[in-house]
């Protein structure tokens, strides 16, 4: 697999000083959790320029020292910044890929034909969809569209990264242009299927820029959590200070607490490490799929990936290798294997599938037949057509033929002869073994069977069963009879198979699963899969495929790998867990800040709270420092998890969430512990309290 | 602390955790048969009253609800019978059953009254026997009694069959909900109960009240009433509301330790049994048991804890020899063996500390309310144990129907963020929990919390409010916000200490009632109206179980943490510092 993405370098200079743009408020509000720390770190601020200035001396804040107050002042700026720079680097990420797909879109023209084929050069950017074009060797594509006359190579390593050219025709299963791609030779004519800004192209470069990124739907229900969290703290916190002063009041002794403490205190319960962090998590998820050569056209689709638990496969090419293998010759009883070889080579010659060839290869290392090409020898061939469903040769009055049992049956019977019982059973026992049966013929009579063999992946099996632990249901679909396609399905490890599949039979398949509430992924390339991936809840289209096929997924696979299904499915999940994990990390860190700061807040007023500072931290400002520091620095400690995702493993969902539970939730609530008692040392050891 | 209370202690929380368990466990069934609308022993008595019923009432009880309908009936319901019954209190000078003349009550009065008892809160301004005429207890709120306990439950059914049903909008029928939930369950129940009370001493009686002469000579008055009918239900309903002034200390309404194992075990019966109704009625039993579960591990070491904070006493007393059984030991003897006092005020002697603290964890786990000891008299930390349990939102068995729900969105609020953390979109019981869901979860979670800390600042800064607070300092601050806590959290539990039948307070705790029971009651039904129209996911091994121990320990974790850590600074300011300044000096 060739990856797309050139440089996964971050431009830490770049990013930092996007960083300090976003400080804009118009830019915060989109985050109410980071703009809660915006709105705490102004009117810090503005505290701080009051005293510096000397007046208002009447504010609670007097009873703070001022260096004290500007240091909170500071860190506050830095939490929002931080949160802003986790944000950038993981944009820097993808920036400079979208940047190089803006630069291939640029200042292309078109040559669009109308009615009466006349040419005439326009702007890429004027194309609509429907309009026609015709791309000459060297041009760009100016527009996604679809091949109607004419066939070509192209270059598409500028979307896909592989630099080898890809033959686009019309009328076949690749009859895909993509816009920005390069035709090599020959020229095509086609028809415009994206208007400006919805290609594919544009949905790209919509992926790795953030800004047009859109929240999808956990994540929005995640916003909502963090956001009503936020309130409550703001009510515990804003309602503070009228308890403060009837305290204060009532005990007679102490200050009111201030301002600033409060704000800091706030800062420090909002869930400001998730909130930080949560649009680098959904941004680096998009990342990884592009760097796994996916391109989804929402994030909607990447998340509804990790809630598949139906996956269809096709056989060929994801369960087994593309092509099958004849391993064996079982003569009828009037035959020798020796002649069988022989007819079925003789046969075989003109046929170039894999499965010819293979036949070839056999029958010449079994019985040591002599070299020779089609051309060699004096004959007819007679290529596999879909009416007769045979192909043979027809050399010296000799009728060769080969095909499918029922094909060769039909045809023998035409000519006088009859199915032996020996070869009936044997074509029975391969198929129900999962080969295909090839059934040779000459003239009349029936030499016996080829044994081809479907040859399963070897790693699929293991693959297969990660995917039943994470409660994932593998299903296979092929077109083969039912017998067969058991076998394979057996001998794979899939959970359930669809023999004889048609688009009909899959898109019915769906349909029946998610009426029971199941989610479908599946793969296709064809125009006839078109119905059913647009029914899939996900779909991944090849890349190679049709038009109609990538416009029904929600994703195309650059490297049309149909194996890369799992890939998805577990790039989907890891993002759901990294917010998960985070979340539960940040909401646990509260229990330790509440014990560095309440009784620091109070200690005037009731020191005998100081029995609660069991982290032995050495004055009431040193906690309240050291609680905002750690809550700041630990945003930028986590980036690197944001930006690579928390460690996916195929295990079940129990065993999956009490690790996590233990690391991120038990983690969570010791870390910041040690983290704010460490801080609190080393602001003693500078001196700084 | 706690684990240093003694074995009989131990031995009397684990035997009424057995009493409740063995019952909660068949009633439960009964119960999922009842609101599944399926035959039971009692059909044939009142199948054809409830045919009856409706008739009469002319309501279509066939016809199923969408969740919007049945959330209209809720509050045409509430309303109407919030309308009744102030006009009843205001009203009761004029009307019959009254021997002792007691004039109507004011209208601020009447108006927390009416809130309290249609939202099941119990809050009481007043004390009942001299200001609430017999007619008043029964016809007004003995009704209440037993009809807001049927609308908890009812709305809990209403969110069952929104996680049970899939792609529809019904809901089952409100009607025929809340006349089931009485006629099968609240009405044969209380009637047991009621029975059971009046064998052991429960006084019920019309009679004027009784006068008596005294040693010295005085006249005193003894305050009677039909006591036992409403003592039942009070108990049973999750209701709170005592005949007398002093509830369930009083020796009328609950005379043995006998008849305090009964109210006890009352206390929780329903809305224990309610899970086991909830796992039958979802269809898988291990979802009802780890509710349970995580109640009880929730319940029991509160519950020990007050225990041991009582029995442990005040460290001082103990010190200057003022413990009763140190004293007479002349101060000498070890407190493991001479604290049979610990903090005995204003606890009965017939219940001792044990029973009292079992009450007080008891009746502020379930929305109860009802006291048999002052919890104003509690140690600081002792009286901690209430406060916090109300403050977990009532969801640690709760209210009849709304305990559950409220426990329900809790798990909602879990699944979602445990169900994130193995890679899936978050579902319960084959449900996906999306946006909708968290933004209704939450208001039902914050909502309360957000009015018990809105409420007790104004309380405390606005002269009005601070006219009602006598004691000094801290404890004048844990009175204010136990209040606000209690009517927010629909519990009806007082601290005493704060004067709060003035128009200010009145007035406030009503609304804080008010928004408490319906900002949290209609999310519920939004969220079982959501659930039910959406398709329910197969479970696979990829699905977050949710009856395993480890969910249960995760589900405890973020109610205790979404408790503490919204109440801590203000907890500080109170129980805590209490607390500290009592060990300190």
């Amino acid at each position: 697999m060739s990856s797309l993405t050139v440089t996964y370098k971050t431009d830490i200079g770049a990013a930092a000083l996007q960083a300090l743009r976003r400080l804009d408020p118009r830019y915060q509000i989109r985050n109410p959790v980071m703009f809660l720390v915006w709105v705490g770190s102004v009117v810090t601020t503005l505290v701080l320029g009051v005293m510096l200035t000397g007046t208002g001396a009447r504010l609670p804040e007097f009873h703070q020292p001022i260096w004290f107050v500007g240091l909170i002042c500071f860190w506050l700026w830095f939490t929002v910044l931080f949160a802003n720079f986790a944000e950038t680097v993981a944009e820097g990420r993808g920036k400079a890929q979208a940047d190089s797909l803006k630069k291939t879109r640029r200042d292309v023209s078109a040559k669009k034909l109308d009615k009466s084929k006349k040419q005439t050069v326009v702007a890429a950017n004027s194309l609509r969809k429907g309009d026609v074009i015709r791309i000459d060797a060297g041009d760009v594509v100016p527009a996604d569209g679809q091949v109607i006359e004419g066939i070509a190579s192209v270059d598409e390593s500028a979307i896909t990264g592989e630099s080898a050219p890809v033959i686009r025709e019309s009328g076949g299963d690749r009859d895909a242009v993509t816009g920005g791609t390069r035709v090599l030779s020959d020229w095509l004519i086609v028809r415009v299927t994206a208007d400006p800004g919805e290609s594919f192209l544009d949905r790209m470069i919509g992926l790795v820029e953030s800004a047009k990124r859109q929240k999808t739907p956990n994540e929005i229900a995640l916003s909502i959590l963090l956001a009503a969290l936020s309130l409550v703290f703001l009510m515990a916190c804003a309602t503070l200070l009228p308890f403060s002063l009837f305290s204060v009041a009532r005990a007679g002794s102490g200050t009111v607490i201030s301002i600033v403490v409060l704000i800091a205190l706030l800062v420090c319960l909002i869930p400001t490490t998730i909130g930080g962090l949560l649009s680098a998590i959904g941004i680096s998820g998009m990342q990884r799929l592009i760097k796994a050569n996916v391109i989804a056209t929402s994030g909607r689709a990447v998340e509804a990936a990790g809630d598949v638990n139906v996956l269809l496969l096709d056989k060929t090419g994801t369960i087994t290798f593309g092509n099958r293998q004849a391993v064996e010759f079982i003569p009828s009883s009037q035959v020798s294997a020796q002649q069988l070889a022989e007819a079925a080579e003789l046969s075989s010659l003109a046929d170039e599938t894999p499965e010819g060839r293979s036949i070839v290869a056999l029958a010449r290392g079994q019985f040591g037949l002599a070299e020779r090409k089609a051309s060699d020898i004096e004959a007819e061939f007679i290529p596999f057509s879909a009416e007769q469903r045979v192909s043979g040769v027809v050399i010296n009055e000799r009728h060769i033929f080969k095909g499918a049992g029922d094909a060769i049956g039909k045809l023998v019977a035409k000519r006088g002869g009859a199915m032996p019982a020996e070869v009936a059973a044997a074509v029975e026992d391969i198929a129900r073994k999962g080969g295909t049966p090839l059934i040779v013929a000459e003239g009349p009579k029936v030499l016996g069977v080829i044994y081809l063999k479907d040859i399963v992946k070897p790693d699929i099996k293991v693959r297969l069963g990660e995917l039943r632990k994470m409660g994932i249901k593998s299903v296979m679909i092929t077109g083969d009879n039912p017998l067969t396609a058991a076998a394979i399905a057996s001998e794979a490890g899939v959970d359930d198979f669809v023999a004889e599949a048609t688009p009909e039979t899959k898109l019915k398949y769906i349909r029946k699963m998610q009426e029971g509430g199941e989610m479908v992924a599946m793969v296709g390339d064809g125009t006839n899969d078109a119905p059913a991936l647009a029914q899939s809840d996900v779909a991944v289209a090849m890349n190679s495929g049709t038009q109609a096929a990538k416009e029904a997924g929600n994703m195309v696979d650059l490297d049309s790998d149909p194996t890369k299904l799992i890939e998805i499915v577990e790039i989907g999940k890891q993002l759901l867990m990294t917010r998960g994990a985070l979340t539960t990390f940040s909401i646990a860190n509260d229990l330790a800040k509440y014990f560095a700061i309440i009784p620091a807040a109070f200690a005037t007023t009731y020191p005998a709270l100081g029995l609660l500072n069991i982290m032995g931290l050495s004055s009431p400002q040193s906690a309240i420092l050291s609680a905002v520091i750690f809550n700041a620095l630990i945003i930028i400690a986590l980036i690197p998890l944001a930006l690579k995702g928390v460690k996916y493993r195929a295990e079940s969902a129990s065993a999956m969430l009490s690790r996590h539970a233990f690391l991120y939730g038990l983690g969570g609530i010791v870390t910041p512990f040690i983290g704010i008692k460490l801080i609190d040392l080393g602001l003693t050891a500078v001196g700084l309290v | 602390m706690w684990l240093g209370i003694t074995a009989s202690a131990w031995v009397q929380l684990a035997l009424y955790m057995c009493v409740l368990t063995a019952l909660a466990v068949p009633l439960g069934g009964y119960m999922a048969r009842v609101f599944s609308g399926e035959r039971t022993v009692l059909t044939a008595i009142f199948g054809p009253v409830e045919r009856l019923i409706h008739r009469l009432c002319g309501v279509n009880s066939v016809e199923e609800m969408t969740w919007k309908t049945y959330a209209v009936a809720v509050i045409l319901f509430s309303l109407t019978g919030f309308v009744l019954l102030f006009g009843l209190l205001v009203g009761q000078g004029v009307l019959p059953l009254n021997p002792q003349h007691l004039p109507g009550l004011t209208p601020d009065l009447a108006f927390n009254t009416a809130v309290s008892f249609i939202t099941n809160t119990n809050w009481q301004s007043y004390g009942g026997e001299t200001t609430l005429s017999y007619f008043s207890q029964m016809v007004g709120l003995t009704v209440q009694n037993f009809v807001s306990a049927a609308v908890g439950m009812a709305v809990l059914v209403a969110l069952i069959r929104g996680l049970t049903r899939h792609s529809t909008d019904r809901l089952g029928n409100f009607w025929t909900d809340l006349v089931r939930a009485n006629l099968y369950i609240l009405l044969p129940l209380s009637l047991i109960v009621a029975v059971a009370l009046g064998g052991l001493g429960v006084i019920q009686t019309f009679d004027s009240y009784a006068t008596a002469r005294t040693l010295e000579g005085r006249d005193q008055v003894i305050a009677l009433g039909p006591v036992a009918s409403q003592e039942a239900i009070k108990m049973l309903g999750t209701n709170g509301g005592g005949f007398f002034n002093t509830n369930s200390a009083h020796p009328f309404e609950n005379p043995t330790p006998f008849s305090n194992l009964i109210e006890m075990v009352s206390i929780l019966l329903i809305p224990a049994a309610l899970c086991f109704t909830f796992g039958k009625m979802v269809g898988d039993r291990r979802q009802g048991v780890a509710i349970f579960a995580a109640m009880t591990l929730v319940f029991v070491p509160f519950a020990a804890a007050a225990i041991g904070f009582e029995q442990a006493g005040n460290p001082h007393l103990v010190a200057a020899g003022a413990d009763p059984t140190t004293a007479q030991a002349g101060g000498n003897m070890a407190p493991a063996t001479a604290q049979a006092g610990g903090n005995m005020e204003g606890k009965e002697t017939r219940f001792g500390i044990v029973n009292s603290a079992i009450w007080a964890a008891a009746t502020t786990a379930a929305s109860n309310g009802s006291v048999n000891a002052m919890h104003d008299s509690f140690t600081p930390l002792g009286g901690l144990v209430p406060m916090l349990l109300m403050k977990f939102g009532e969801v640690i068995y709760g209210g009849a129907g709304s305990g559950l729900y409220g426990m329900l969105v809790f798990v909602i609020l879990t699944v979602f963020i445990a169900g994130l953390m193995v890679g899936r979109t978050p579902e319960y019981l084959g449900k996906k929990i999306g946006g909708y869901e968290i933004k209704m979860a939450s208001i039902a979670v914050l909502l309360p919390c957000a009015l018990v800390l809105g409420a007790t600042a104004l309380a405390v800064v606005t002269p009005l409010g601070k006219a009602g607070i006598f004691n000094p300092g801290a404890q004048g601050f844990s009175e204010v916000l136990y209040a606000f806590t209690s009517a927010a959290n629909n519990n009806g539990s007082a601290f005493a200490g704060l004067s709060a039948n003035t128009p200010f307070y009145n007035t406030l705790l009503a609304l804080c009632m008010l928004f408490g029971r319906f900002f949290v009651l209609l999310p519920v039904l939004a969220i079982a109206g959501s659930l039910a129209a959406k398709k329910a996911v197969p479970v696979s091994a990829g699905t977050l179980p949710t009856h395993t121990p480890l969910f249960v320990a995760i589900l405890i974790g973020v109610i205790l943490l979404i408790g503490v850590l919204t109440y801590a600074p203000a907890l500080a300011l109170g129980p805590v510092i209490e607390h500290l300044n009592m060990i300190k000096g």
